[in-house]
């Protein structure tokens, strides 16, 4: 039953370079917000790169998506203007919410992202909302749900993985586990570490897959996707992976070591990948080359684009505030 | 639901619902309507007593009702339908009970406009809810002893219709508001900064309200009635305005 990825040359440098561009793009960000061009937090996604572009290669343009503050990832990989959203980390009015959300509220609506959301758990119940609404209306969508091991600790990760499975929603739950929330380590805020086994208690089958594995990402999230569309069922799949950074821009890092961080980098999502690449003869040094160029491309125009950007006027504050109609 | 268990879905209605119009830039809009049932009267204790309306009249984005009426109840479930918005209407426990009849061709009930309930010279009786049934009882009482009050029923919490009450205290001079809301930092606060704003000048007497005592809602009737608004303190406070001890 378990679907292996067809890894034809073309695609393997696509999941390299949709991870490059997440890396790259938010290197640029932590120079702007260095040069007070962004404000705020920044969750970088640093490390965490092969869940996003894993699991977005097993969706459809039809399917939708819900994230966390941590969500530069998802987005990018998910088709999201980079220029609206590097406009967004500045403020702008071409961002993608006229910069009114930030670096943790992207909104798509043409691409099916409803967020970016700054509440630990918060996208939980929208998942369910987004989920449910498109069962009853007859649209064969799964809804991507990505959140941190964190929501796990939180009433709305009970609440909606039980009525997920009630009502036989079509959800990929995707658990990033990334071993603390902010600087609690996992074990000592969670009586079971085992997150497969609470998605279990509510009957929603699940699996624990490598999450600095792109390979072995896109594969688990195409084989539950599948699942997911044939039975009308949800599914629970934990990412195992490792922020490299602080959690947002101020931290200490005194929860974990040094030596720590360092083991984990050396088994970055990114680092592991290419040297496997490499060492098989799968990419030529031009080719690496050709995508670092290419993304860096992208990312000066986004910055570009970004600064051309007006500020939105202040006499616009309150639009939105009330919608005058539902937005067809 | 009553309110009181809406505290446990807050993240939704306030972090998403209110929030994703503005936040996203307009792209989606929340057309939700939530009923809830709400205030004292029932004894049965704090945890299914508060008044929150007023708390919620805080948050821009919503929109709040508070039907008094058959006919409100009624119809304005039909125009928070009808509001691209979330929209939360607070029903009033003690009034689920009530019965009445409107006109058969009745079909809408405007949804953001305080109503004159009593027309009257001397004192407004500003209110919602089933506070307004005690502040008629009230301005019946005031008029065998000479004293005509006119009674606001405001209806709607956010947006607040300003100008009808507004209009009343110009006419009038002196108000009262009968809030069963705690009075620290509550929609009485609010009406009445607006007045002291907006009409200060216009006014013969200093601003009085009528709230809830400032603790949790007990169960037993005695300590639950001193509690709440009740008509006698409706009518010695607008006693003491229009004709003072």
């Amino acid at each position: 039953m378990t679907k292996k990825v067809h890894l034809d040359h073309a695609h393997l440098l696509h999941l390299l370079k949709a991870m490059i561009r997440i890396r790259h793009f938010e290197a640029k960000c932590v120079e702007l917000y260095q040069a007070q061009k962004i404000l705020g937090f920044l969750h970088l996604y640093d490390g965490e790169e092969a869940v996003s572009v894993g699991v977005m290669e097993a969706l459809t343009p039809e399917d939708a998506i819900l994230a966390t503050y941590r969500e530069h990832g998802q987005a990018l990989a998910r088709g999201v203007d980079m220029r609206c959203l590097m406009a967004e980390m500045m403020g702008k009015l071409n961002g993608c919410c006229r910069g009114r959300g930030g670096s943790m509220h992207f909104f798509d609506r043409a691409r099916r992202f409803y967020g970016g959301n700054a509440i630990v758990g918060g996208g939980l119940p929208l998942a369910l909302g987004v989920a449910l609404a498109d069962k009853m209306q007859g649209r064969p969508a799964v809804t991507a749900c990505f959140f941190g091991e964190g929501a796990v600790d939180e009433g709305e990760f009970h609440e909606t993985l039980n009525l997920a499975k009630l009502w036989r929603l079509p959800i990929l739950f995707i658990c990033e586990n990334n071993l603390y929330s902010m600087g609690m380590a996992v074990e000592r805020a969670e009586a079971d570490v085992d997150f497969v086994h609470k998605a279990s208690s509510y009957k929603v089958a699940g699996e624990k897959v490598d999450g600095m594995d792109v390979v072995a990402v896109e594969s688990a999230a195409r084989n539950a996707v599948d699942r997911i569309r044939s039975e009308s069922d949800p599914y629970f799949l934990e990412c195992a992976t490792y922020r490299f950074r602080a959690h947002s821009m101020f931290d200490a890092q005194l929860y974990r070591s040094k030596e720590e961080v360092e083991a984990w980098r050396k088994k970055g999502p990114i680092e592991r990948f290419q040297t496997w690449l490499e060492s098989n003869k799968l990419i030529k040094p031009d080719e690496l080359s050709a995508i670092e160029k290419e993304v860096d491309a992208e990312i000066a125009a986004a910055v570009a684009f970004a600064e051309a950007g007006p500020l939105e006027p202040v006499s616009e504050l309150e639009r939105f505030v009330t919608m005058e109609e539902v937005p067809a | 639901m009553t309110v009181n268990f809406s505290l446990l879905a807050l993240d939704q209605i306030l972090n998403n619902a209110v929030t994703i119009p503005h936040m996203s830039g307009g792209q989606f809009a929340i057309p939700l309507v939530i009923r809830m049932a709400t205030g004292g009267g029932r004894h049965v204790a704090a945890q299914h007593s508060r008044s929150l309306e007023g708390w919620y009249a805080h948050i821009p984005g919503l929109r709040v009702l508070t039907p008094a009426t058959v006919e409100d109840a009624r119809f304005m479930l039909k125009g928070a339908l009808a509001d691209p918005n979330p929209v939360i209407i607070f029903e009033h426990v003690m009034l689920y009970n009530m019965e009445g009849d409107f006109p058969s061709d009745m079909k809408e009930v405007d949804i953001a406009c305080a109503k004159v309930r009593r027309a009257g010279r001397d004192v407004s009786l500003i209110t919602y809810g089933d506070s307004l049934f005690k502040a008629l009882q009230a301005a019946d009482a005031l008029s065998s002893e000479g004293i005509d009050a006119e009674v606001i029923d405001l209806r709607t919490l956010r947006p607040l219709d300003t100008k009808t009450f507004l209009e009343s205290v110009a006419r009038t001079r002196r108000c009262v508001i009968i809030d069963e809301g705690w009075r620290s930092g509550s929609i009485s606060a609010e009406i009445g900064m607006r007045i002291a704003e907006e009409a200060l000048f216009e006014l013969d007497a200093p601003l009085r309200r009528v709230c809830a005592r400032e603790t949790p809602i007990p169960y037993a009737a005695h300590l639950e009635d001193a509690c709440l608004p009740q008509t006698e303190t409706i009518i010695t406070t607008a006693r003491e305005l229009v004709k003072p001890s």
